[in-house]
């Protein structure tokens, strides 16, 4: 898997995020849109797209989309 | 003699809080985005002086008036709430009185949220096939507006407060119209979605200190409503996806045999994603939610209603109702119109 698709996965759930703004070294808390409904829809495409689950714990120990990027592809191999 | 489910009424408090009205204390969330993702635009809320109790009679006398039900005729109550009025007596018992049902009725209250309703439907089946009553009415009904910060954002967008009221009866066939049933249960998603507060075990604290924010911002308090939404989502996109494996093969049924299939309406979002985890065709999907929010253990009653009025459940048609949620406990029926 590429994080370029994983960014235009992620992209897709934001509804007033530009495209181009979130990067792999973006800290997704700092977004202005994110919010706790923002955590359940990135599980939601991961399962969709990935077929692994995110936990809400994975989410709470990442900082950016590449460390969210990194458990899902961890997920993914295992 | 089987039980069935002879008759629906629901009861929404005019009260309203709507996406307007968030936007405006929340301006970081706009109209379009909460609707969007939620699937909701208002919420019924509770006046100041409305209780479940309150609530529970209203749905309970428009049965009685909907439908030309005799009152005298209901032999047993189950009220399923979280937000009962006392610790005791058992609000059911009030309801009794309150709503004029003979004093020969059996009446209990029972501690259930979003799976409320399918275990609601279970114990109405077991009192009536063993023939302990043959009117039993089963009344779902919750404020948990009262239960939330008003900083909490988070929920405040996504309950509403209602109840429902159904009348399960005894009829002469000798096929099931209530059942099979699934049932499950997993506390140790207790503290995902609670109330910590105002039990025997810690007391009302009634002070700021009881108050915290979390990394999005969200309000927390262990005297309100507390609810870990990733986590609560992640239980359901595991367990609600066996859950309909195990009703459809307890019941030998294929989603071919069914006519629509009713969720518990938690919000939209989560609901599009276990449909199509699932793989649930959307046109049996029932979704209602856009006008009062996920209301806990009504919501199944609440659309069940909306659909037969819609024309979209009809007499003879199967049903699976699906509930999960807050403690954790889930369950899954058919029923037969």
């Amino acid at each position: 898997m590429e994080l370029s698709e994983f960014i235009l996965n992620v992209e897709e759930q934001f509804m007033e995020t530009d495209p181009g703004i979130i990067q792999g070294a973006t800290e997704f808390r700092n977004l202005e849109e994110w919010s706790s409904l923002m955590a359940l829809m990135i599980i939601a495409m991961v399962d969709e797209k990935y077929e692994v689950i995110l936990t809400g714990d994975d989410i709470r120990n990442s900082q950016t989309i590449q460390d969210i990027f990194d458990k899902v592809q961890s997920k993914v191999n295992a | 003699m089987k039980a069935f489910i002879k008759a629906i009424s629901y009861y929404l408090p005019s009260q309203t809080l709507d996406n307007e009205e968030i936007n405006q204390l929340f301006p970081e969330w706009s109209v379009d985005k909460i609707s969007a993702k939620t699937g909701i635009v208002r919420r019924p809320i509770a006046a100041p002086d409305e209780f479940s109790s309150d609530m529970g009679i209203t749905a309970a006398n428009s049965l009685f008036e909907e439908h030309g039900i005799d009152r005298n005729e209901i032999d047993f109550i189950l009220f399923c709430t979280q937000s009962p009025d006392y610790f005791l007596p058992t609000t059911a018992c009030v309801m009794q009185d309150r709503l004029g049902i003979p004093t020969t009725a059996g009446a209990l209250d029972f501690n259930l949220g979003c799976s409320g309703y399918i275990y609601g439907l279970s114990l109405a089946k077991g009192l009536v096939e063993t023939g302990i009553a043959k009117n039993v009415l089963l009344i779902t009904a919750e404020t948990y507006s009262k239960f939330i910060h008003p900083a909490d954002k988070g929920v405040r967008t996504i309950f509403g407060d209602a109840a429902a009221a159904t009348l399960i009866s005894c009829s002469s066939t000798d096929k099931d119209m209530i059942g099979p049933f699934v049932l499950g249960t997993d506390g140790k998603g207790a503290e995902k979605l609670m109330v910590k507060n105002g039990g025997m075990r810690h007391p009302y604290l009634n002070n700021e200190s009881a108050f915290s924010e979390d990394s999005v911002g969200n309000f927390k308090s262990s005297d309100h409503l507390y609810m870990k939404g990733s986590d609560i989502f992640v239980f359901t996109l595991v367990s609600v996806p066996k859950l309909c494996q195990d009703i459809m093969e307890k019941a030998k049924l294929t989603y071919e045999d069914i006519d629509l299939v009713i969720f518990h309406q938690a919000n939209k979002h989560m609901l599009e994603a276990l449909r199509k985890k699932i793989n649930i065709p959307e046109e049996k999907f029932y979704i209602f939610i856009t006008n009062c929010g996920n209301t806990v253990s009504s919501t199944i009653p609440i659309a069940l209603y909306e659909a037969i009025k819609e024309g979209k459940a009809k007499k003879g048609d199967k049903i699976m109702l699906v509930g999960f949620g807050v403690g954790y406990s889930y369950g899954a029926t058919i029923v037969q119109l």
